[in-house]
């Protein structure tokens, strides 16, 4: 697991954040995706400061983040990729486009590529099913993707 | 809106936002403006038109115009051919695959002929930003009825005799759930929208809530008078960045409008909503699990009785409704239970959205009367299967659903009819299948998903389901017994049988229903080996065709495993034992002499 050494200032951060829901543990998963959103994911030494504000366990805290597959305890790459593999995804070839995701960047669904560029991961359904099968790098989305467009769509990324 | 001459409405959803649909608004509006048009015509981003196929859609009012894959270099063209000249660009309108023609008013296409608009009535019409638009439409018209002229007591009574079942996948009646809130005491209630949909395949939720979201609001006000509640909250996925942000200025909007907040419409009824953000947890469509999510803990479901109804958010009754079922709200009260009973079938009123997706030629939102066929579904919306493909199966419910075979095309689709078939409604999600598609594969990816879900608080869901996916897993790797199928049946008896919540209750339905449906093709896996559908790659036999084999070695050069043999140009042929399926040859081969089954 990938850790953070917390700064000052991260710490801070952190508590600005508890503090704007009063430090109610009943809205953690809305500490945790403002915290996300800030750090990029959530490692243990985070999470260890949201449970000392909120006054609840480490424990607590982690099995939420553990929980919902939205919370990331690792950090994503520069570039996050995420192939839809909802069922209109998965129909229309979006399995063969994962494969050749895996083979370019040589790395498994959930990884990082050594030089953290890339990142990638399998989501479940964007709703844009008209588009099958969908990969979403960042905020861009590429629809009808073929297995002989990944390698082009890779080498687009140049930094 | 009267003052212009043409409105030009781009789609704004999703799906066409990704073909660069903002884009295409910007370079109307300033085509407009280069031409000095700006009192002739307004351009609107609304909401889904439904049709994603062709994406993205510039739809031009008053003539139905309906422009398909229209892209930012078109946008020119458009303007001073249609709007100036008043000629339609035919190259960009939709055209009909069968008779080739252009088809010039939207109302001509099968797509929308046979569909009945009443949940989605404002998607696609409307600017969903702009609360003045949906109060043109009617919008809040029925909650401002309702607060004048009703008890909450009457207006339950109108929802129960429209017959109304909730859109979520039960489909339990939703004005008895609304009575039963109602009458149970307590000093604060809370009305939730379970807006977390997470059933791969669907998005009606989302495209409601991205076109329309004045209509869930309005919706949830009125529940909230009927079951004496001042708080509502939205359960919403992080993953719809679009809808929550439509749905915070339509609340913004709602307040500064007082159609939220404090003494609505000058009556004593206060009500106000809040958001919450799901983080990706397909059980928290349950009900039980979804309280305990949004009060910030891990999603994990809970035995029911108690109901929501009685003990639900933070304990207090709560009332919870899908999105697709609030959105019917407005309309039930605006046009009368006799109307809204009048369409569907005995058990199931009204009509219901379902995303057509799969391998069909028009992927997209449809909402359709109740009854209707899945023939006239695939074959008239959905215009027919991708590449002239046979049919083989739908699946609709999603993970806790089933396939629907040839045998059911006919059968009018509804909530009773459907688990009869062997399925369920689900929340909508209608996925078309070929003749190239592994049913047991399809089982597979459906447990794959599944086990993945499971929140683990139950033995039966969390080992169950994984065992079950193992053995499909090794059917589909070619080393399955036909002894297995029956195991796979036994177990999935258990799984539903014993498991706490709906999740894995409904869990093996797909393989139940594949094994039911399919039975040949589990045979076929389990006994000669082979995958009928040609799709598992394990399963796959490679053959050398002697006719068209000119001995050219080209395949015993691209085997890694030296599985061909053969004199040269003599027919050489396929070992195999040692073949490891790779295909190499296939690929290898000009003069197709190589077999696949």
């Amino acid at each position: 697991m990938s850790n953070l050494k917390l700064q000052e200032c991260h710490i801070k951060s952190i508590h600005d954040i508890c503090d704007s829901y009063k430090n109610d543990p009943g809205d953690l998963i809305k500490i945790l995706h403002s915290a996300q959103t800030h750090f990029g994911y959530l490692p243990e030494s985070v999470q260890r400061v949201i449970a000392k504000r909120l006054k609840i366990s480490v424990a607590k805290v982690y099995g939420v983040v553990t929980f919902y597959s939205f919370f990331t305890m690792t950090p994503k790459g520069r570039h996050a990729i995420s192939v839809c593999m909802g069922t209109a995804c998965y129909v229309r070839g979006a399995e063969k486009v994962v494969d050749e995701f895996k083979k370019q960047l040589n790395i498994k669904v959930g990884g990082v590529t050594e030089d953290g560029k890339f990142s990638l991961d399998s989501l479940r359904c964007v709703g844009a099913c008209g588009l099958a099968p969908v990969v979403l790098i960042g905020e861009k989305v590429y629809g009808r993707v073929e297995p002989g467009q990944v390698k082009e769509i890779l080498d687009s990324y140049t930094d | 809106m009267a003052q212009y001459k043409m409105h030009l409405l781009v789609c704004g959803g999703t799906g066409c936002r990704a073909s660069e649909s903002e884009q295409i608004v910007e370079n109307l509006k300033s085509e407009i403006k280069n031409l000095g048009l700006e009192n002739d015509a307004q351009v609107v981003t609304t909401g889904c038109f439904g049709f994603c196929e062709k994406g993205p859609i510039v739809k031009i009012i008053p003539d139905n115009t309906f422009y398909t894959q229209v892209k930012k270099e078109d946008c020119a063209e458009i303007i001073r051919e249609h709007v100036l000249k008043g000629r339609k660009v035919s190259r960009l309108l939709y055209e009909d695959p069968e008779t080739q023609k252009h088809i010039e008013d939207s109302k001509h296409m099968g797509f929308y002929q046979k569909q009945m608009r009443i949940a989605l009535r404002n998607c696609g019409f409307i600017d969903p930003e702009n609360v003045d638009e949906y109060i043109a439409r009617d919008g809040y018209a029925a909650l401002g009825k309702i607060l004048s002229e009703m008890t909450p007591e009457e207006a339950i009574d109108i929802l129960k005799k429209s017959g109304l079942r909730g859109r979520g996948g039960g489909g339990f009646p939703t004005g008895l759930k609304w009575e039963i809130a109602s009458k149970n005491k307590a000093d604060q209630k809370y009305v939730v929208c379970n807006a977390d949909e997470g059933d791969p395949g669907a998005f009606m939720d989302r495209s409601i809530l991205e076109g329309d979201p004045h209509s869930i609001i309005e919706a949830m006000a009125i529940c909230g008078y009927c079951i004496g509640a001042s708080k509502g909250i939205v359960y919403i996925r992080a993953e719809y960045p679009l809808a929550i942000k439509r749905l915070k200025v339509a609340a913004r909007q709602a307040r500064e409008y007082g159609l939220l907040g404090e003494q609505i419409l000058g009556s004593d009824f206060s009500f106000d909503i809040e958001l919450r953000y799901g983080a990706g947890a397909f059980v928290c469509g349950e009900e039980t699990a979804l309280i305990h999510s949004m009060e910030g803990l891990r999603g994990e479901p809970t035995v029911k009785p108690p109901f929501p109804a009685e003990k639900g958010y933070l304990g207090k009754p709560t009332n919870v409704n899908n999105v697709e079922t609030f959105a019917n709200v407005p309309a039930i009260y605006l046009k009368g239970t006799e109307w809204y009973s009048s369409i569907g079938t005995e058990k199931s009123k009204g009509t219901k959205v379902f995303a057509l997706a799969g391998k069909i030629n028009n992927v997209g939102l449809i909402e359709v009367p109740m009854g209707i066929t899945l023939r006239e579904v695939i074959y008239e919306i959905g215009g027919g299967i991708k590449d002239g493909k046979k049919f083989k199966a739908v699946q609709t419910g999603g993970p806790s659903g089933g396939c629907l075979t040839e045998k059911h095309l006919d059968t009018p689709i509804d909530f009773d009819n459907l688990i009869a078939a062997g399925s369920m409604m689900g929340s909508g999600g209608m996925i078309v299948m070929d003749e190239d598609d592994c049913m047991v594969s399809v089982a597979k990816f459906y447990l794959e998903f599944t086990v993945e879900e499971s929140c683990g608080k139950c033995a039966p869901c969390r080992i169950g389901n994984k065992r079950l996916h193992e053995m499909l897993e090794k059917i589909t790797s070619g080393k399955g017994v036909p002894e297995d199928i029956e195991y796979l049946k036994n177990l999935s008896r258990v799984i539903k049988d014993t498991s706490l919540c709906g999740l894995g209750q409904t869990s093996p339905n797909p393989v139940l229903s594949t094994i039911e449906n399919f039975y040949d093709e589990y045979l076929a896996h389990v006994t000669e080996r082979i995958c009928p559908a040609g799709s598992c790659k394990a399963l796959k036999l490679y053959t050398i065709i002697a006719d068209k084999c000119t001995g050219c070695t080209a395949c015993v050069r691209a085997c890694p495993v030296d599985a061909i043999t053969g004199e040269k140009r003599q027919p050489h042929v396929i070992d195999p034992d040692k073949c490891i399926r790779c295909g190499a040859c296939y690929e290898k081969c000009k003069f197709t002499a190589i077999h696949v089954q």
